[in-house]
């Protein structure tokens, strides 16, 4: 069988004044269907890029995206993203936030009472019917979120495309919010790539873990299977050697094989200071 | 049971309220009318002393019974006209009288009236015209580029500069036998409309070029259609500035309409200060003052009206809106 999708050599360059800056070098990338891959690194290593080529929102100066053999061409709902700031637009309800997505890609395929049934089915996947008809300012940031996963789902995509999903979130909601996508996955097994900076989050959710080395021109550096059976409890897995010893292998490679050496400027003290902490903490 | 906590704590909030709310703007008011009138007889022109508070009261009540005698004159008038169509119908049968109209000297408050109308239509016509060519700009840069201009330019120019030729083009090509406006009407209708659309044009534009970037990803993922883009993400979005420019034009268009009646001597508020000011009785000066007040208080009207309206349309009921 081909694969599912296929990241295939994309390299990508921005224009500056100062020249073309090449931000990702030759990224190759194969995931097959159902499966759940995370892309980790430094800030600034442009994996939000390659989320935003796979979405479409940006063209690959080199290289192409093949989606079930076929050449990815624009963004599309068949690659439904869940962006960091959850993104609902403010003057709808989650009900009509969730509706605008289906109404878009279902439109022709499902009746009123259909549409009305399968929004509601997603705003259950993400515990969300109670808020059903909240505006977004109405409701908490881990709750925007939900609304915002349930948008994505209702497109029904082939590919599942997270922005660092939980990023904004506190520490609490954002494991809940882990734990409620990991039920949803097991339902749906949609495949699934999350950019996310947190290593505990990439050794929970995924299986496998995409390493990318620092810009500029940055690849992929390592990739890591992630073999852990699922149901997956993050108590019984804190004691799991097998966890410790994962996590400990995507921190070795981000904090001594790809460390970030922030730039130290004379002029801006303050920065020096907190450029050291961080190395201190690392 | 209320506990006498709750009720002291809900005295205070209703104490704190009536300060701020009513006590503070009345003691504003007294202070204003005490200067006023201290000031005012201080100030000597040849119609007199400049008018105070009294006077301007006086004048107040004077328009307001002239305005009833006019009434009055009117029912009358039409009534005589009535008894004769029908005492002629009586003697013969075939007879059809026409009721002819009043042809009574407006007064002050049937000019409010016609400024009213004359700023509300031409004000309506400029939103048309701008909210839309507005959303055009504010989307597309090269149209943007290529309008921008020719908006400047137009942007600051006064209402006095465009009444000559906006009433020629009006007189040249409204040529009608049984006209639906008067000439007058169009002539400060556009004027009003060429003068306050720009706020609105502009407001509007930024308003919709400033779309989050976020959910304009959403569009794109969604593929949303040019139409359902605009009208679910763009316009929402925009509505809080082109709040802001609408309410802008309306005050430009008020103050535009004032002007242009008094320089082209079109019914309405101007005009009724200019003929008092030709007029030039002991009464005038005070008889202005009047339609000064009265031209500041349906200004202000207009602009609560354009809130009420905003609050309604605006999603963010949390922002606040003054």
């Amino acid at each position: 069988m081909a694969t599912h999708l296929d990241i295939s050599h994309i390299s990508i360059e921005f224009p500056t004044p100062k020249g073309p800056f090449k931000a990702l070098d030759n990224v190759s990338l194969k995931i097959e269907k159902g499966e759940f891959v995370s892309l980790i690194g430094h800030s600034g290593c442009g994996k939000s890029t390659v989320l935003n080529i796979v979405a479409g929102l940006y063209d690959a100066t080199e290289g192409g995206i093949l989606l079930d053999g076929r050449e990815v061409k624009g963004p599309g709902p068949e690659r439904a993203v869940v962006f960091q700031n959850h993104s609902l637009l403010p003057w709808l309800t989650s009900y009509q936030n969730v509706e605008l997505a289906v109404k878009q890609v279902f439109r022709k395929t499902k009746s009123k009472k259909e549409m009305h049934d399968w929004i509601m089915h997603n705003l259950e996947l993400v515990h969300m019917t109670h808020a059903a008809d909240k505006r977004p300012d109405e409701i908490s940031g881990g709750m925007k979120q939900r609304v915002g996963i349930a948008r994505a789902l209702a497109m029904e995509p082939s590919v599942l495309l997270m922005d660092e999903p939980f990023g904004a979130l506190d520490a609490l909601t954002r494991a809940h919010l882990q734990d409620s996508l990991m039920e949803i996955q097991k339902d749906l097994n949609n495949t699934v790539i999350m950019i996310t900076h947190d290593v505990d989050e990439a050794v929970l959710l995924s299986d496998r873990i995409v390493m990318m080395t620092n810009g500029p021109a940055a690849t992929v550096g390592e990739i890591l299977h992630v073999d852990l059976e699922r149901p997956r409890e993050r108590l019984a897995l804190a004691n799991d050697p097998r966890y410790v010893d994962y996590r400990t292998q995507v921190l070795t490679f981000l904090y001594e094989k790809q460390r970030k050496v922030e730039p130290i400027q004379a002029t801006a003290k303050s920065k020096t200071v907190a450029a050291s902490a961080k190395v201190a903490n690392a | 049971m209320i506990s006498s906590v709750t009720m002291t704590a809900l005295k205070d909030k209703i104490s704190a309220f009536s300060v701020k709310g009513i006590l503070l703007p009345v003691f504003g008011i007294l202070v204003f009318i005490l200067l006023w009138q201290v000031g005012a007889s201080r100030v000597h022109t040849s119609l007199g002393e400049f008018p105070g508070p009294v006077v301007v009261y006086e004048q107040w009540n004077s328009l307001v019974a002239e305005h009833q005698r006019e009434r009055v004159k009117e029912d009358k008038f039409y009534v005589r006209q009535e008894e004769r169509i029908a005492e002629r119908q009586a003697k013969d049968p075939s007879y059809v009288g026409t009721l002819r109209d009043y042809t009574g000297k407006p007064t002050f408050f049937d000019q409010i009236f016609t400024s009213l109308y004359t700023v509300l239509a031409g004000f309506g016509l400029a939103s048309l015209i701008a909210i839309p060519l507005g959303i055009l700009i504010g989307l597309n840069r090269s149209v943007y580029s290529a309008l921008n201009p020719v908006i400047q330019v137009f942007k600051p120019v006064s209402p006095l500069a465009w009444l000559p030729l906006v009433t020629m083009v009006v007189s040249a090509s409204y040529v009608s036998d049984d006209p639906m406006f008067s000439k007058s009407f169009l002539t400060s209708m556009f004027t009003v409309t060429l003068c306050c659309m720009w706020p609105t044009l502009i407001n509007t534009a930024v308003g919709v070029a400033a779309v989050e970037k976020d959910l304009l990803n959403v569009s794109k993922v969604l593929r949303l259609g040019w139409m359902t883009h605009v009208m679910k993400i763009v316009i929402p979005s925009a509505i809080p500035l082109m709040f802001t420019g609408l309410r802008l034009s309306l005050g430009i268009a008020w103050m535009v309409l004032i002007a242009a009646e008094m320089l082209a001597q079109n019914p309405g508020l101007g005009k009724f200060v200019w003929d008092e000011f030709q007029n030039g009785s002991s009464n005038s000066l005070g008889r202005i003052m009047v339609a000064v007040l009265m031209i500041g208080f349906i200004g202000y009207l207009l602009d609560r009206v354009m809130l009420t309206i905003q609050r309604f349309v605006s999603w963010d009921k949390t922002q606040i809106l003054r």
